[in-house]
């Protein structure tokens, strides 16, 4: 028990520490933009990571709610001239609202059907980006998303983005953490494991799927807020289904139901592109052969597959 | 299964049994049932069944394959909704409710195939099945509020106590698909106890254990009642139902054929030829 505590409390620092020497030893503002957009995905990552490696439920559509996030902010600084600080709220509160319309009904399916619904879902909300000119801006969406400031001090410069956003996922990391060590993340697991019993228990099964459906929803909203006030330009392209895709394949290779494995998924499907440069026409191909890979020797994830491993070799060597 | 059935006393119920015994009489009952029928398509799965479940007792539902014994269990568990009748628990109409809102009244089942938490250890699986009577929310466990702290230790107290009830203590951390199946099917009563119920409904659960482990369960199923749970138990096993049963209610074809106790039922008529077939 206490060697866990030892081990959770030793990792969160080890975070800590390896995320300030990153921003205090890097000077190159590329690597800090890279790191930055690590930073984003993974919030994407651990929200959806919670609906889909604890709760056991699937979205293919949570580019839409990362959408919703960013363009909620761009039409209100832009358009409105108001505050980002008052439009974080605002975009946080309108995903939620969506997230909990559409998972109304869509949660009640499973499987498959739940992941064709959220699909479908994803594919509507990148059509009306695209398609409705007056407000989104259409194909060419918005320009000119202003920097985020705190009174006098400004998160324009690479190094100070990057800190922003890497505490926003250190408290997104607590958050989940928090909760998945509770009552209520062991409702979600038992979910997973067997709804049925999980209802025989009193869990109210639809409720806590929708609950958990308005967080990630949140937690990818915040993330597409970060995004449209770091790159200050947003088009419906950087919402379509191939990030769904993107998303879900962060989680499913960096190991589901675990958080650290969240990041890693991020780290790497973020990393792996900017690599694989050096391939320039057959990019895509490398890109996709290595997914393959990692699923077909590695098909729990790399978390749990790099554990699996350490302790496969672990036993060996006290036997 | 070496499992040393352990009498720790009220470790399971002790906060509601005051409040029980008010609320049901001796001769009341914890369970009624009125007119229940049932039917899958074109079959008629139950038809007009009534009788009631008389507290602190076990209750032993039999009959041979294809009698309606499921049926009926699921439909006090909540699993399907009744055609037509109704249900009464505690004097409250259920037979609507959906399943959860039942576990919170008071009513825990058990599978027949055994449904763990397979994914989780053991103390977690009983830690689940305390989620009806704890309270802990969203915000509290995100702010590590102090009452969730204090609910959180209770809790793995009381699921050790529960542990220590079934005699699997020294497994509490232990993966609930590594146990043998025979552990299994104690630890999903451990985890149908976890949330206080008034009444437990046990589907088979001697399918699939052997004749020591089924005698032991047979115990710990009258260590429960003692304790103040009602028990209702849907059995195949002729002798593990004689044994631990204070009364049985035997059906056939959908249809209720006799009530009373194991002795009025061996004795009766109808259930012998339900079960060897032919005469009276």
């Amino acid at each position: 028990m206490s060697s866990k505590l030892l081990r959770k409390t030793a990792s969160y620092g080890i975070f800590w520490i390896a995320v300030a020497a990153a921003g205090m030893s890097i000077d190159n503002s590329y690597y800090l933009q890279v790191l930055t957009f690590i930073g984003i995905h993974s919030i994407l990552a651990l929200g959806l990571n919670m609906l889909m490696g604890y709760a056991g439920q699937i979205s293919l559509g949570h580019a839409a709610f990362y959408g919703l996030g960013a363009y909620t902010t761009a039409i209100m600084t832009v358009h409105y001239d108001l505050s980002p600080w008052l439009a974080l709220p605002c975009a946080i509160c309108l995903v939620i609202l969506v997230a909990f319309i559409v998972g109304l009904p869509t949660l009640k399916l499973s499987g498959y059907y739940l992941g064709m619904g959220t699909l479908g879902f994803g594919m509507i909300v990148h059509i009306i980006f695209r398609e409705w000119t007056s407000v989104t801006g259409g194909a060419s969406g918005y320009v000119g998303i202003p920097p985020l400031e705190l009174g006098a001090f400004s998160f324009s410069s690479s190094r100070n983005y990057f800190y922003l956003v890497w505490c926003t996922v250190l408290i997104s990391i607590v958050l989940c953490q928090r909760l998945i060590d509770s009552r209520i993340g062991r409702a979600l697991r038992s979910i997973h494991d067997s709804e049925h019993a999980s209802k025989a228990v009193g869990v109210n099964t639809r409720n806590l799927k929708l609950q958990v459906f308005m967080l990630s929803a949140a937690l990818a909203g915040v993330a597409g807020f970060l995004y449209a006030h770091f790159v200050s330009f947003i088009s419906p392209g950087t919402f379509d289904f191939i990030v769904s895709i993107r998303i879900v394949t962060m989680v499913v290779i960096g190991g589901m139901a675990s958080i650290w494995g969240a990041l890693l998924g991020a780290s790497l499907l973020t990393l792996l592109p900017e690599w694989l440069h050096a391939f320039s026409d057959f990019e895509m191909i490398v890109y996709g052969l290595i997914l393959m890979l990692v699923m077909i020797i590695l098909p729990q994830g790399l978390t749990r597959g790099i554990l699996d491993i350490y302790e496969r070799s672990h036993k060996k060597y006290f036997k | 299964m070496n499992v040393l059935i352990k009498n720790i006393s009220n470790s399971i119920q002790p906060e509601n049994d005051s409040e029980s015994h008010s609320v049901a009489g001796e001769n009341s009952s914890i369970v009624r049932i009125e007119a229940i029928c049932k039917s899958f398509g074109g079959l008629q799965a139950l038809w007009n069944i009534s009788f009631d479940v008389r507290p602190y007792t076990v209750q032993g539902l039999i009959g041979p394959n294809g009698a309606g014994k499921t049926t009926l269990f699921n439909l006090i568990a909540g699993a399907y909704y009744p055609d037509k009748g109704r249900i009464f628990f505690d004097q409250i109409q259920v037979q609507g409710k959906r399943v959860h809102d039942r576990v919170k009244l008071g009513i825990a089942r058990t599978f027949q195939n055994v449904e763990l938490f397979e994914s989780m250890t053991v103390i977690e699986n009983v830690l689940v099945g305390q989620y009806v009577r704890t309270r802990s929310g969203f915000w509290s466990t995100i702010f590590r509020m102090p009452w969730t702290i204090k609910e959180e230790q209770g809790a793995r107290e009381e699921a050790k106590k529960l542990l220590n009830f079934v005699g699997l203590e020294q497994y509490a951390e232990v993966r609930s698909s590594d146990l043998p199946f025979g552990w299994q099917r104690l630890l999903e009563i451990a985890r149908a106890l976890a949330s206080k119920p008034k009444i437990l409904l046990l589907d088979e659960p001697a399918a699939g254990l052997n004749a020591v482990e089924t005698k032991q369960l047979g115990e710990l199923i009258k260590k429960i009642r003692d304790q103040g749970v009602t028990i209702l138990i849907v059995e195949h096993d002729m002798s593990l139902a004689m044994d631990v049963s204070d009364r049985i209610a035997v059906l056939n074809q959908g249809r209720l054929i006799a009530e009373g106790t194991p002795r009025e039922i061996q004795s009766h008529d109808a259930v012998m030829a339900a079960y060897l077939g032919g005469g009276k």
